[in-house]
């Protein structure tokens, strides 16, 4: 029987008729028996010391659990690069943020649960908060990067151009908000209780609470279970903040000997939880007349907020793309995330790349204007081509997408409508950017993650991996793979599910790494058991790691060489309407034309690139953080605005395919790189249509009128 | 109290002050129904009540007494056969990570039985209530377009 390839076809996702019904199960749907409510107890002050913690003596406390830093078994640490965030801040110990846990409750019923959280009194000793990074003093971490000359000594400039730009907070705003059900056991088989703790939880990465757990809690690798449930959306919101959650709920089920569930509201949600860092870049361009291309000089400034959390990484991937996907013969990128006295900014989409690339971007409609050239032309110059090196000395050698996206993209964008009249002006704008696919330098050698596949005596075959579904589809994406390689159908592959008890950590499910490295696996490990099939007889079960290539060096202390296996690329081109009476900016037609190596399943990638492109939308025109004395003032869904289906442009994705030689299939990883161009496309759109040039996003109308006025 | 609930007939002890939200998912079952935040702003709680969505974090279940009550879950066909919306929804991509969905589902749904052939513009409005991180809504918009007739 010959089976027909599914791989560029457009199949139907593995679990969306259980989406579709209402069937699928995520965290807060699952019914556990006997289960308590938990809930956290919060500081409310930005910066301090904890004097005392008072639980009120006229609050009948028999029928609630209270856990506190005394409770911690194991270390008093969220494990993550730096062991600087507690638990739970203990009494006499340091408040860095807002929102940071103090105090864990849990009660058998949400009235009794509210009630107790009424009768908890913390005392504390504050200390004078720090919130604008200019006077920021504690460094979280710096990079720097050198290629060539000093900019003050390359030769040939005739003209320097200097911008400085400043980007804002954004919330994940994933819809399912974050939650954990601690079960303080393990099953082994029916009924068997056995010692431990487990887990179920809306997240992305199973074994970063995994770690995160046994530290805390001092379990061995077998006493940790987590199980991811459904998941209602990450967007690197819930890469590192779960392990927190789990934690929390695993404390109080521990001391309750009973279930707990401890699901945030979207208040709690939004006021505690990691957003997208905000910053400033600051650009010196030198350029000869003819707009040759000669030195940039780039300077970044991330806010980590109160803890470090993946802070380093995220400015690592912030310093590499600043340059935009140019060739620069000298470039100095200095960057540096510094603490304050905010809630903690983390993980999401992008990872600090959509902050450098809107000032890189920005910075080519700047150059191009003072050199009277047409900004496309001036992209067409200085764009990498393949042979080029990047900032960190990394020759292109292969899938440089550069131009094709931008012809793509120029060829789909239909004629600019006229603009409405006085009140209503229309502009369009471009950008050109490109996205590192897989972690940073050396990252994958050092996780080494692993997959593994059994062929089943029935002829099944079952795919055990931690990488998660999170809507992107990682399972139907995988089971495309692997019943192409085996050359089975469809339906005779599966996934086991994402429970550490059962997979091997193939890594966490982010940075666009989960078709290109992990699909790569899935694909080596089928060819294995197909080959093998050929002599045994199954249950067979093969193990795959990953290798890094030989032709892969990356020097972690100077910076250099090959930052990423390949990147991916993206030409956006945005129609925005400017109201001149209210300054309001609608974002009407987008056009992008995307580089993903090779699309395994065109829905899916179209529609991962339509949904960040929105996000994106979003944050460059209506995701605003009001700050209030280190608390977010906006922080509930009715303040807190994200694009609904009227807000929505109209989006045309032009997939290109240029394929990669070690991902499956040619596939590059795009999860997170449309994330990157919206913003910049939009700005030199409203440019167009006003003639004023914003510096900062999002673009609110108060700002968009502030810049007219001041013209 | 009574209502009726996908077709059924439906009958409580319950404190009708309780969320219609909490009484569906807890009491009945019925966790297709989703909380996203729990004050009437993103849609993924949408339950049709006599032919209209409504935001269920935001009723009182007192306030469905005698009343027709749907939920994602009387979407398919009595042998659990997906209607023409939910395939749809499938095959066009709709849906990702799948939270949004059961709201979006029941706000096109009424949609449809009001206006057989919707233009884009007609999907945006009745959809603007409920909210999506993922799909960006073109795929949501295409799907429901697909289903007019």
């Amino acid at each position: 029987m010959v089976t027909t390839s599914t791989i560029g076809r457009s199949v139907p996702r593995r679990e969306g008729a259980a989406k579709v019904t209402g069937a699928a199960l995520y965290t807060d749907d699952l019914v556990v028996a006997d289960a308590w409510y938990g809930q956290t107890v919060r500081s409310t002050i930005p910066r301090g010391r904890i004097r005392s913690i008072t639980l009120d003596p006229e609050f009948d406390w028999e029928r609630v659990v209270v856990v506190t830093a005394d409770d911690i078994p194991g270390e008093n640490v969220v494990h993550l690069i730096r062991d600087d965030q507690p638990v739970l801040a203990r009494v006499g110990g340091e408040i860095r943020h807002r929102e940071e846990p103090i105090l864990l409750l849990a009660a058998p019923d949400r009235n009794t649960l509210e009630e107790a959280v009424r009768h908890v009194r913390i005392d504390y000793d504050p200390a004078e908060p720090v919130y604008a990074l200019e006077e920021a003093t504690e460094v979280y971490s710096t990079i720097n990067i050198r290629k060539g000359k000093d900019f003050e000594d390359v030769e040939g400039v005739e003209l320097v151009v200097e911008r400085s730009f400043r980007v804002g907070l954004q919330e994940q705003l994933y819809i399912e908000p974050q939650g954990a059900i601690a079960i303080p056991w393990r099953e082994r088989g029916a009924g068997s209780r056995e010692p431990g703790v487990t887990i179920i939880g809306s997240l992305q990465c199973p074994y970063y609470v995994h770690r995160a757990l046994k530290r805390a809690l001092k379990l061995t690798d077998e006493q940790a279970v987590v199980v991811q449930a459904e998941t209602g959306g990450g967007f690197g919101g819930k890469e590192e903040y779960p392990s927190m959650v789990a934690i929390h709920a695993a404390l109080l089920a521990r001391k309750a000997g009973r279930p707990v569930r401890l699901i945030y509201d979207r208040h709690e949600d939004l006021a505690a939880t990691t957003k997208r860092h905000p910053g400033v870049i600051r650009h010196r361009t030198g350029v000869k007349k003819d707009g040759t291309l000669l030195s940039q000089d780039i300077e970044i400034v991330l806010d980590g907020g109160g803890y470090c959390t993946l802070t380093p990484v995220v400015l690592s991937r912030a310093a590499i793309h600043a340059t935009g996907p140019y060739s620069c013969p000298n470039v100095r990128i200095h960057a540096r995330a510094v603490a304050t006295n905010t809630p903690p900014n983390g993980a999401f989409r992008g990872f600090g790349a959509p902050q450098s690339l809107f000032a890189a971007e920005l910075m080519v409609e700047h150059v191009a204007e003072r050199l009277g050239m047409s900004s496309v032309d001036l992209r067409r110059k200085w764009m990498l081509r393949l042979g080029d090196t990047t900032a960190t000395g990394q020759t292109l050698t292969e899938s440089v997408g550069a131009e094709l996206v931008l012809d793509a993209a120029l060829k789909a964008a239909s004629a600019v409508g006229r603009s409405g009249g006085r009140a209503v002006k229309r502009g369009r704008g471009l950008s050109l950017v490109f996205h590192g696919s897989g972690f940073t330098g050396s990252g994958e050698k050092k996780l080494q993650g692993t997959l593994a596949m059994e062929a089943l005596a029935d002829g099944t075959f079952r795919i055990l991996t931690a990488s998660t579904e999170i809507g992107q589809g990682t399972k139907t994406i995988f089971c495309q793979l692997a019943a192409d390689a085996l050359g089975v159908g469809l339906d005779k592959v599966d996934l086991a599910p994402q429970d550490t008890s059962l997979v091997p950590d193939s890594g966490p499910t982010v940075a666009s790494r989960t078709a290109m490295i992990v699909g790569r696996l899935v694909q080596e490990a089928a060819t294995e058991i197909k080959d093998r099939l050929q002599r045994e007889r199954a249950p067979i079960k093969v193990q795959k790691s990953y290798v890094q290539p030989d032709s892969i060096h990356w020097d972690e202390t100077t910076y250099t060489g090959d930052a990423y296996p390949i990147y991916a690329w993206a030409c956006t081109i945005a129609d925005v309407d400017v109201d001149m009476t209210t300054g309001e900016v609608r974002v009407t037609d987008l056009v992008t034309a995307v580089d993903c190596g090779k699309a395994l399943h065109p829905v899916m990638a179209e529609g991962q690139i339509e949904g960040g492109t929105l996000q994106a939308v979003g944050w460059a025109t209506i995701e605003e953080i009001k700050m209030k004395d280190g608390g977010y003032q906006n922080d509930r869904l009715a303040t807190y605005l994200i694009p609904t289906a009227l807000d929505a442009p109209r989006i045309k994705t032009i997939l290109v395919e240029n394929p990669y030689s070690r991902g499956p299939f040619g596939a590059k990883g795009i999860g997170e790189l449309p994330m990157d161009g919206p913003a910049p496309a939009i700005i030199a759109a409203i440019h167009d249509a006003t003639g004023v040039w914003l510096d900062e996003i999002p673009a609110t109308p108060e700002r968009v009128l502030a810049a007219c006025a001041s013209r | 109290m009574r209502f009726t609930l996908n077709g059924a007939a439906v009958s409580l002890d319950v404190v009708g002050s309780r969320r219609l939200l909490d009484v569906l998912r807890e009491d009945l079952g019925k966790t297709g129904t989703k909380e996203g935040c729990g004050e009437g702003e993103c849609g993924a709680c949408s339950v049709l009540i006599d032919g209209e969505v409504v935001d269920s974090c935001l009723v009182a279940v007192g306030q469905v007494e005698g009343r027709n009550v749907i939920t994602v879950e009387g979407l398919a066909g009595p042998r659990g056969e997906l209607s023409l919306l939910q395939q749809a929804f499938i095959e066009h991509g709709a849906a990702q990570c799948g939270i949004c969905t059961p709201g979006m589902l029941l706000a096109a749904h009424v949609l449809l039985k009001k206006e057989q052939r919707p233009d884009a513009d007609d999907v945006r409005e009745a959809l603007a209530g409920n909210l999506c991180r993922c799909t960006g809504y073109t795929k949501i918009i295409e799907a429901v377009l697909s289903c007019g007739t």
